[in-house]
């Protein structure tokens, strides 16, 4: 039962990190300027490391399985433009600064988008609705980037009441989370909000106000344990949101998380970071699906035991 | 007891055949959806800003007599002025001209990654769904995994490798982009293929080439339709997501993604730069958004009066 | 006997898009304790609007009370706050819906939702509430009760589930209980026990029960008096044997007659009433049920029949009652049930008050 619906799960996800993993190996072969290719303008103890990684005297098979070997024992490789730093360097140094913001963002949609959503269904149909839902129709639509700007440029740059940029105290923290936080706030307030309505219309709704429940122990108990589920169903494409949002906002503030590191290696074309952070990025992104596909199965005790047995 | 004249309870002449009539005019169906989308005051406003960027971005170009890719470095940097309504960038071209041939770039970018991933998917999606059984299995499983590919990171990729410009862009955005129509046709055509009609046209003798694209795709239009509305904003998004990155469109060409991230270096002496691509990335997506919500909306037969 | 609830002159409206629908227009009728009255009616009768405004779960807007009392004890409903009627939804008056299916809470486990019940209106601990949800559930005739007080609803059966519901409605022993369409979702089989779990609790606990049904069959079965509904009025009232043996409405005429019986004629066709009920937006003006009515004179065109006692405890709105109607003779297959019915009144007279 639950243990087969896992099991499902990692095996599915194995195979699509299978896919992106030999894309990118593919994908460097192809590439121009890539150690791969005939052009070897490199300082030769980079040419060197290279060919020690890559063992790019041998035949691409076995380079493949090599490739494939190191990337399941966490080895990415050494940088292509950074003398002496291996990609892992720049993922274990990058990657908290990332994760904060990260998990910063994430909390602020998740507190104020549910807020948000539960209130706009309460009021449904009233000017309270009509006026949240509009504005989370805008934070769809402005993407993060341009809502990052759009911060830094009022409330840093012309009112200063922010810092500009760069990562050292917890106020420098508030632009970047917020820019990042926007669009999955708007979406989780109309997802909760279509999904409290759903729920407020459910006969069982009816049935808890007939046992002389009050109002709010309606609301909490009933209604709002219900809404919440799609929301954790949200919570992977919001990682992926978040993750994927967080390049450019380290690079609008200088924040030195592993997506500047990612965009600094996409500019600079330095194939083996690319490849190394796509992979470990994959990585992260499918575990947390993973991991959210868990944590639902747990909560709805309905996929808890379906295949199980079933009641008399 | 109040008086009665007798001659009230004479038996009235009854026509029951009349009793079997339906009271209310009945709607077709798509004019049920017009009528309810049109009642939608933010998404008839979403269509109108639609229609004006549409149209601005066919006759905008022409309105100057700028070229977008002519430079005059004597004027660069300027802020909006009669001569230049929208300012001038770094290399004093004209930003009003750039903004609506960026628009057509983008809007062309949004169309077409819109309508592969419509083609792609309708056909991936009806197929699969109207087999059903091992066929399905094998279709879906393969777009599920191939779904598991982390989207932005192998369009980012493929955009790192290949030769940039807009059929690679178009190529990387649809190559998963699909996946998600596909699905929401195959669930379509699960649904429908069981009605009755479908029955009889197969007892009629229809093939399923006819079956499809006469009765299961038609009736599945509605949901398609919203899914391509829905599909446009987010490869603008992708689009500007690329150019911020410095995988975009190459100079000359503009598209607003490059017009934005190429302004952020000055932004704080030359705001226009961005202003004018930045917001209308931003109309844009929000009017698409908002037109395939009320589309979306007025389609639910749940919110039926 | 004395009266455990009395409904007097209750009208409710709907304010909608399209105009106000006038759900129930004048309804009197009075609940003896530990009797069974039956409320029947087709789709869109009142019905259900009238057990649910008894229970004040009717969202007002868009509904309204327009006028009437509805005397609980002595105390009326209609006029209590939401906050008042908290104390006595669960407590004094337990309600059962129609569809098990969906009226439990899919996520919380059916211990936990029997025992919110005894918590709110007990004040008693968890544990204890536990273990009054596992003997509701003995009660009930749910086997294994301490096992399945942890279970959530989807792993019961629909009629097991329907179980729960009651067990849910009986918590705290109310005065009341009203059941809506109970066994409408269930299979015949599932239904004739649950139709004998309910008599077999009224017996123990002397509960007062309002049951609403489409089906006579059912009625026939649970109930001592039967109320039957039309375009939100009663246009017949009385005890099972008078309306079952002696029915005076066109429209329970139309009813009766539309039941499969054993003993039907071989040839006889299934008598439906046709049409349907009339819209009340726009109430008729006379006799709501004229439209479909075959015996219909042209007074019903005209003005609402006012109800007319053939008993003390049966009585029926139609003209046909009136001294000066002709005589009318029911449909075959009605005439064939009709049966000497006791205490009738040679002729009907006008009911001071309806339902009286």
């Amino acid at each position: 039962m639950m243990v087969k619906y896992i099991g499902k799960r990692v095996i599915y996800m194995l195979l699509s990190l299978f896919l992106i993993v030999s894309a990118t190996f593919l994908l460097m072969r192809a590439a121009p300027g890539g150690p791969f290719s005939g052009e070897k303008k490199l300082p030769p103890e980079i040419i060197a490391n290279l060919n020690k990684f890559y063992g790019l005297d041998q035949p691409w098979y076995i380079q493949y399985v090599d490739y494939l070997k190191s990337v399941s024992t966490w080895d990415f490789g050494p940088s292509f433009k950074y003398k002496g730093q291996t990609v892992n360097d720049l993922i274990s140094s990058g990657f908290p600064v990332s994760f904060m913001l990260g998990m910063e963002a994430i909390l602020i949609a998740l507190a104020i988008g549910v807020v948000l959503g539960v209130f706009s269904a309460m009021k449904h149909n009233k000017w309270q609705d009509y006026a949240a839902m509009v504005i989370a129709v805008l934070g769809i639509s402005v993407p993060s980037f341009i809502m990052a700007t759009l911060l830094q440029y009022t409330l840093a740059m012309k009112l200063d009441l922010f810092p500009v940029a760069r990562w050292e105290s917890w106020a420098h923290t508030v632009l970047p989370a917020l820019a990042l936080a926007a669009t999955p706030m708007a979406f989780i307030a109309r997802l909760t909000r279509s999904s409290m309505l759903e729920v407020l219309s459910n006969d069982y709704m009816r049935t808890a106000k007939a046992k002389g429940l009050s109002r709010g122990a309606i609301i909490i108990r009933h209604a709002i344990r219900n809404a919440m589920l799609p929301v954790v169903s949200y919570l992977g494409p919001l990682t992926a949101g978040i993750l994927t949002g967080s390049f450019i906002i380290e690079k609008i503030f200088g924040i030195p998380g592993l997506g500047l590191h990612f965009v600094t290696s996409i500019t600079n074309r330095d194939y083996t970071v690319i490849m190394g952070v796509t992979v470990f990025y994959s990585i992260l992104l499918l575990a947390s699906v993973l991991l959210v596909d868990i944590l639902y199965g747990l909560i709805d005790p309905r996929i808890k035991l379906s295949g199980g047995k079933k009641g008399a | 007891m109040q008086q009665i004249p007798k001659d009230m309870f004479e038996p009235a002449s009854v026509d029951l055949s009349e009793a079997e009539k339906i009271s209310r005019p009945s709607l077709s169906f798509w004019k049920d959806v017009r009528l309810r989308f049109r009642e939608n005051k933010l998404a008839m406003f979403g269509v109108i800003l639609l229609i004006l960027i549409v149209f601005m971005a066919i006759f905008g170009p022409m309105m100057t007599k700028y070229d977008y890719a002519t430079n005059d470095l004597v004027n660069a940097n300027k802020p909006p002025s009669s001569e230049h309504w929208f300012g001038t960038d770094d290399l004093g071209r004209d930003v009003f001209t750039r903004t609506w041939e960026g628009a057509r770039i983008s809007l062309f970018i949004g169309l077409s990654a819109a309508l592969i991933d419509l083609f792609i998917g309708v056909v991936w999606g009806s197929i699969s769904g109207y087999r059903g059984g091992r066929t399905d299995e094998v279709m879906m499983r393969f777009a599920d995994i191939l779904y598991g590919v982390p989207y932005l990171l192998l369009v980012i990729l493929l955009m790192v490798v290949f030769d940039q410009g807009l059929g690679t862009m178009i190529i990387a955005m649809t190559l998963t982009g699909w996946i998600n129509m596909a699905r929401i046709v195959r669930g379509q055509v699960m649904q429908l293929k069981n009605q009755e009609y479908v029955m009889a046209s197969q007892t009629l003798g229809a093939n399923t080439n006819r079956i499809l694209f006469k009765h299961l795709i038609p009736n599945s239009m509605g949901q398609i339709l919203v899914t391509m509305t829905l599909t446009i904003p987010s490869a603008i998004f992708t689009e500007a997501f690329l150019s911020y990155l410095g995988l975009g469109v190459p100079a000359p060409l503009a598209s607003w993604g490059t017009m934005a991230s190429d302004a952020l270096p000055a932004l704080e002496y030359y705001p226009w730069r961005l202003f004018f691509p930045a917001t209308f990335i931003c109309l844009t997506i929000l009017a698409f958004n908002v037109v395939g919500d009320g589309l979306r909306d007025a389609l639910d037969p749940k919110l039926r009066k | 006997m004395s009266r455990l609830l009395e409904i007097k002159n209750l009208a409710v409206s709907f304010k909608t898009y399209g105009g106000e629908v006038q759900a129930i227009r004048g309804v009197n009728f009075h609940l003896n304790k530990g009797e069974t009255l039956a409320i029947v009616g087709e789709s869109g009768s009142g019905k259900s609007v009238t057990s649910q405004t008894i229970m004040r779960l009717i969202p007002m807007p868009p509904g309204r009370i327009k006028s009437g009392e509805m005397l609980f004890d002595g105390i009326d409903l209609a006029k209590k706050t939401d906050k008042e009627m908290e104390a006595i939804r669960g407590k004094d008056i337990g309600m059962i819906f129609q569809d098990p299916m969906t009226s439990l809470n899919p996520t919380m486990k059916v211990g936990a939702q029997i025992g919110e019940v005894v918590i709110k209106h007990s004040k008693v601990s968890k544990a204890e509430a536990k273990k009054r949800a596992v003997e509701l559930l003995t009660l009930v005739g749910i086997p294994f009760p301490e096992q399945r007080v942890n279970q959530y609803p989807h792993e019961f059966s629909g009629g097991m589930r329907q179980r729960v519901v009651i067990a849910m409605a009986l918590a705290s022993n109310p005065k009341l209980l009203i059941a809506d369409e109970p066994t409408t979702a269930l299979d015949v089989t599932i239904q004739a026990q649950i139709l004998e779990l309910m008599k077999d609790i009224q017996k123990k606990t002397d509960t007062s029960i309002i049951f609403i049904t489409h089906d006579l069959g059912v009625v026939a079965n649970v109930a001592d008096r039967v109320a039957v509904m039309y375009a939100g009025q009663i246009v017949e009232m009385g005890t099972v044997d008078e309306v079952f043996y002696d029915p005076k409405h066109p429209y329970t005429w139309g009813l009766l007659a539309s039941m499969p019986s054993l003993d039907n004629e071989a040839e006889e066709e299934l008598a439906a009433i046709p049409g349907t009920p009339p819209d009340l937006t726009n109430p008729p003006k006379g006799d709501a049920f004229a439209a479909r009515n075959p015996y219909a004179m042209k007074i019903d065109f005209e003005q609402e029949p006012p109800m007319f006692k053939i008993s003390d405890t049966h009585y029926a709105k139609t003209w046909l009652l009136h001294p000066d109607a002709p005589k009318v003779e029911p449909p075959a297959s009605v005439q064939r049930r009709m049966r000497k019915v006791d205490n009738v009144y040679s002729t009907p007279v006008l009911a001071a008050k309806d339902g009286e």
